[in-house]
């Protein structure tokens, strides 16, 4: 059984999303999708400043067995992106909601989160 | 229902993450299959390998028939023990099956893989019709392989010194019989994954115990997934990905295995010369890329010159090198560079020799 924080929002293709207090967004992949995908070995993120879309491919998750995208749950401006994941990919597999958090968003619109699925409808996607 | 090899209800105790692996639940990692692939590297791993198929061949012909049976030639076996890798082939020169085939002191024991286990022994059926031989497939033994650089000596740690004495008097492809109790258990030097070590062939009653000893000796149980990236660093051929039905040995490195003996009638002996006279238009090569990103299997690679595009076979990331590896089946004229389409970006790669790493070292 996998961890789901209540706090965060999350797609139905394993991102999670994090509303900091300062308004922006931090965005990583979920225990359930760190443990399907195994071994991360590589991960390729937005670069800062670049414009992402809610819904659209952000970036790119390689583990030992597949490369699986990354989508964005909000529309925005990357204003950070997690650079030890270049050096410790492993770290998605060991910490996927702390230290393995993929980049951070200054979102256009909060209130695209609330398409997003909260803890308990995202547990049921994941048939736990 | 999936099927289970006798050690099912250890890899759930233990942390096996089990998966569908040809209808066998099989662990493809305990946690990490990053680490269990180091383990095998610098120290010992194990692998329950229960689920491939031993098929037993006894009677006056047995020789005869595994001489027309398979593309390498049998006769090479002349000590009870020694082993030899060969394809099985189709009368098209396709590939049906690789193998290992063991001389024995009663006739022969093959190993084959699980997947092709129906058609293999299908096939081997009809062709034993016309030869004096039992077929006997051996489901209640079990098979774990020992695998690293103190693999040999964690074992011993735990025989009999008499059964020590036999098996370290093993040179490589080759096993022996233990003594005593343990006069059932088949130990030979061979393996999936570049590294000395042992596979056992034992009583499947008796799997449990050892796998439990051989924990307890420092032998770290590794998943299907570490011997996958363990063999694609060893560059060794994996039933499927590498060669198939529609795949010639000629094009898949497999020419060493094929026995040309004058005289010596093997299925697909005829299809293999004709092609060789009309020219082999393929071969398989490794494929190195530095930049960061995974080489898959089905990805294209794309060949200066050459209007016809090769394919990867089996690609990965490899963990002892830090970087993705792969097999791929290219054009023969392709040279030392190559392009691969990844997701839609061309990727500069270097063209190798098929093998990667052997005995912990880069080769």
């Amino acid at each position: 059984m996998s961890e789901i924080r209540s706090e965060l929002r999350y797609l139905s293709s394993h991102e999670w999303a994090r509303i900091e207090d300062d308004g922006t967004v931090t965005i990583g992949i979920t225990d359930h999708a760190q443990a399907a995908l195994g071994d991360v070995v590589f991960v390729e993120l937005p670069e800062v400043g670049a414009t992402v879309t809610a819904g659209q491919e952000a970036g790119v998750v390689e583990s030992v067995k597949a490369a699986s995208d990354i989508f964005s749950p909000v529309s925005g401006e990357v204003i950070a992106i997690n650079e030890r994941l270049a050096d410790a990919p492993e770290t998605i597999n060991g910490a996927p909601y702390d230290e393995g958090w993929f980049f951070k968003v200054q979102p256009d619109d909060l209130e695209e989160l609330e398409d997003a699925l909260d803890a308990e409808a995202y547990q049921a996607s994941i048939g736990e | 229902m999936l099927n289970q090899t006798p050690l099912h209800a250890v890899h759930q105790e233990m942390g096996g993450k089990l998966v569908d692996f040809s209808g066998w639940s099989m662990p493809v990692n305990y946690g990490s299959q990053i680490e269990e692939h180091h383990a095998v590297r610098r120290d010992a791993g194990m692998f329950d390998v229960s689920h491939m198929t031993i098929v037993d061949v006894r009677g006056a012909e047995a020789k005869a028939f595994l001489q027309y049976l398979l593309a390498n030639d049998v006769a090479k076996l002349q000590t009870p023990g020694k082993a030899l890798y060969s394809g099985m082939l189709n009368p098209q020169g396709g590939v049906i099956d690789d193998l290992i085939v063991y001389l024995m002191e009663w006739g022969y024991r093959l190993v084959v893989n699980c997947g092709t286990r129906a058609k293999d022994l299908a096939w081997i059926e009809r062709q034993a019709k016309d030869f004096q031989v039992e077929i006997q497939e051996r489901p209640e033994l079990a098979i774990i392989a020992v695998q690293g650089p103190n693999a040999r000596s964690k074992v011993h740690s735990l025989l009999a010194s008499a059964d020590v004495a036999l098996v370290d008097a093993l040179v490589v492809f080759s096993g022996t019989f233990l003594r005593g109790e343990r006069a059932d258990w088949l130990v030979a030097r061979t393996g999936y994954t570049g590294e000395d070590g042992y596979e056992i062939m034992l009583p499947a009653g008796e799997a449990e115990t050892l796998w439990r000893s051989l924990v307890n000796a420092g032998v770290r149980p590794c998943g299907l997934g570490a011997r996958d990236t363990l063999r694609l660093e060893a560059g060794m051929n994996l039933y499927g990905h590498e060669m198939n039905d529609e795949v010639s040995p000629l094009v898949a490195n497999m020419a060493w295995t094929i026995a040309w003996t004058e005289g010596r009638d093997f299925i697909g002996r005829a299809a293999l010369e004709a092609q060789k006279a009309a020219g082999i238009g393929d071969k398989l090569v490794g494929l190195v890329m530095r930049e960061r990103g995974v080489l898959r299997e089905g990805y294209p690679v794309l060949v200066a010159g050459v209007d016809r595009h090769g394919v990867i076979t089996s690609g990965s990331f490899s963990p002892t090198l830090g970087y993705s590896i792969a097999l791929a089946r290219v054009p023969v004229a392709t040279g030392a560079q190559a392009k691969v389409l990844i997701r839609g970006k061309e990727v500069d790669v270097e063209v190798v020799k098929p093998s990667f790493v052997r005995n912990g070292q880069p080769v």
